[in-house]
């Protein structure tokens, strides 16, 4: 096994395992705390991926200022066993079930769709979704590029979405 | 699997020199403080331990170890040790991206004085400023009391306004270098004139300094900013449960982020290793006694700016919290986002020329 392989093992292992814990915590601080392990889990498959940017973005952007707020939130409402509804009514769990095997179904789907993407490097295939050390795209220069030239519209259309967001949380935040 | 072992242990010793000089300069930080508060006051300061007070350090930090270590009944076992840790840890991480000199040749061998050399130097500073939080936020709710959970979301809220503020005034800086590299950067303040000392950024960025000076206080929890360790009225603060060593990581963290944003702010704003007026590209066959004179001129710089923050703490009262709140939001972060502005217009202007 090379060095990356382990890693990629190591970081897998970790990431999974922690989205388990963050189901299975009975403490909703403990989830919020293991959801953060899970961030640096895949931003540590960023960076096997040559994508230091995203793996530094993400990290800064999700565990550091989402999940801070969240933390506040929980915190604050301070939920616990005796706080939390009871009775959850089949319907919304039947609807949960259902939910999540369509997305479940949307995964495997693009996992299995990856496959067929194989990409010539240096003589070599390699298989799209998975050049670790090799891909140059999420290395800031090249995102940068690519964001202001070749999707420039639907990135200011979602920076607009974001301003509306911003207006909207002041607006709600306003006294009277 | 082939790793450059060699590699591997000259950056563990590199590691290993930059945590303990951390820790060292952290631990004679608190020395400074008092002598300087005691300047300031017209008293003399700790002045029995050894010469000057200079086992004071020593002393101190004994007696944070013998004290006893109180684990409250009701608090969250785990979270609690894990919250002075985890702000140690972020305190120290920073320093993995900062460029301490130049190269060294040791047994023909170019060594770097830079553990990571990484080309979003500036994002990762960022990361791991707003990991920090995390540190002060698990302690505060840990302890299971509602004055140092409160406390907690005091200091939590303005470590996050001030990042903010932070990041635009950086942004301004990162148009003019055009890189996020610490070292690229540091590179690009030594080619100016005068021995690069016309090249370094606080001439070009003023405002944004000061800015970054500002936001760097706040988030080093000193005066004026520092409500959230209030120790007369606002109740200490999220560490009020802690005793011991566990609260002694809590305040050396303080000392060790101000120190690491002393380098941050001379590397960003103020050349880095360049000494001024000296030119070092043409001094290159001095090998080994460029890469000092650097380091110690990046000393010198260091050595000011904690000064200047010892000196702003003994000089100036604290900020009520919605005065606070309001120089960080309506103050700091639109004179920020005009810097950001005028900075691209003007970079832009002299490309096009």
């Amino acid at each position: 096994m090379s060095l990356v392989e382990i890693i990629f093992w190591f970081l897998s292992g970790l990431a999974l395992i922690s989205a388990i814990m963050v189901l299975l915590s009975k403490n909703p601080v403990h989830s919020v705390l293991w959801l953060i392990a899970v961030f640096f889990a895949i931003s540590g498959h960023y960076i096997l991926l040559n994508a230091q940017f995203l793996a530094i973005v993400n990290l800064i952007v999700y565990a550091g200022a989402i999940m801070v707020l969240f933390l506040f939130v929980i915190m604050l409402m301070n939920q616990n066993a005796e706080t939390e509804p009871r009775s959850k009514s089949t319907w919304i769990k039947l609807a949960g079930a259902i939910a999540g095997g369509c997305l479940l179904i949307v995964v495997v789907a693009a996992v299995r769709d990856s496959e067929n993407l194989i990409q010539n490097i240096g003589g070599k295939a390699y298989a799209k979704t998975a050049v670790t050390t090799h891909g140059e795209i999420g290395l800031i220069e090249n995102l940068g590029r690519v964001l202001f030239t070749q999707y420039v519209v639907p990135f200011e259309i979602s920076s607009v979405l974001f301003l509306s967001a911003m207006v909207g949380a002041v607006v709600i935040g306003k006294k009277d | 699997m082939n790793i450059d072992w060699i590699l591997v242990l000259e950056k563990f010793i590199l590691i290993a020199v930059v945590v303990f000089a951390s820790l060292g300069i952290a631990m004679y930080e608190t020395w400074g403080e008092r002598k300087i508060a005691a300047i300031l006051q017209d008293r003399r300061g700790p002045n029995r331990a050894g010469p000057f007070g200079l086992f004071q350090p020593l002393a101190d930090g004994l007696k944070l170890f013998m004290k006893e270590e109180i684990i409250p009944n009701s608090s969250n076992k785990f979270l609690f040790v894990l919250g002075p840790s985890l702000a140690m840890m972020a305190a120290m991480m920073t320093s993995a991206v900062i460029p301490w000199g130049g190269t060294i040749t040791v047994f023909d061998r170019q060594v770097s004085l830079q553990i990571a050399d990484v080309n979003i130097g500036v994002l990762y500073i960022f990361a791991v400023v707003s990991l920090g939080v995390y540190g002060i936020m698990i302690g505060g709710w840990a302890s299971n009391n509602k004055f140092s959970l409160m406390a907690a979301l005091r200091a939590a809220s303005q470590a996050i306004s001030y990042e903010l503020a932070m990041g635009l005034s950086l942004i301004a800086l990162l148009f003019m270098s055009g890189s996020l590299s610490m070292r690229q950067i540091v590179e690009n303040q030594m080619a100016g004139d005068w021995g690069g000392f016309l090249g370094w950024n606080f001439l070009y960025q003023p405002l944004g300094f000061l800015i970054f000076l500002v936001a760097a206080f706040a988030e080093c929890n000193r005066t004026p900013f520092d409500l959230p360790e209030a120790e007369n009225e606002l109740n200490f603060g999220y560490h009020q449960e802690y005793s011991s060593m566990k609260l002694g990581f809590y305040l050396f963290a303080e000392y060790i982020n101000m120190f690491i944003s002393s380098v941050i702010m001379a590397t960003l704003f103020f050349g880095g290793y360049d000494m001024p007026f000296f030119n070092e590209a043409a001094h290159a066959d001095w090998g080994n006694w460029l890469a000092l004179i650097g380091t110690v001129a990046l000393m010198a710089k260091v050595l000011f700016f904690i000064f200047l923050f010892m000196w702003v703490r003994w000089t100036i009262p604290r900020f009520r919290y919605d005065q606070l709140m309001d120089l960080g939001w309506k103050k700091l972060v639109p004179l920020a986002l005009a810097n950001m502005l005028i900075t691209g217009a003007v970079v832009l202007w002299l490309e096009s020329k």
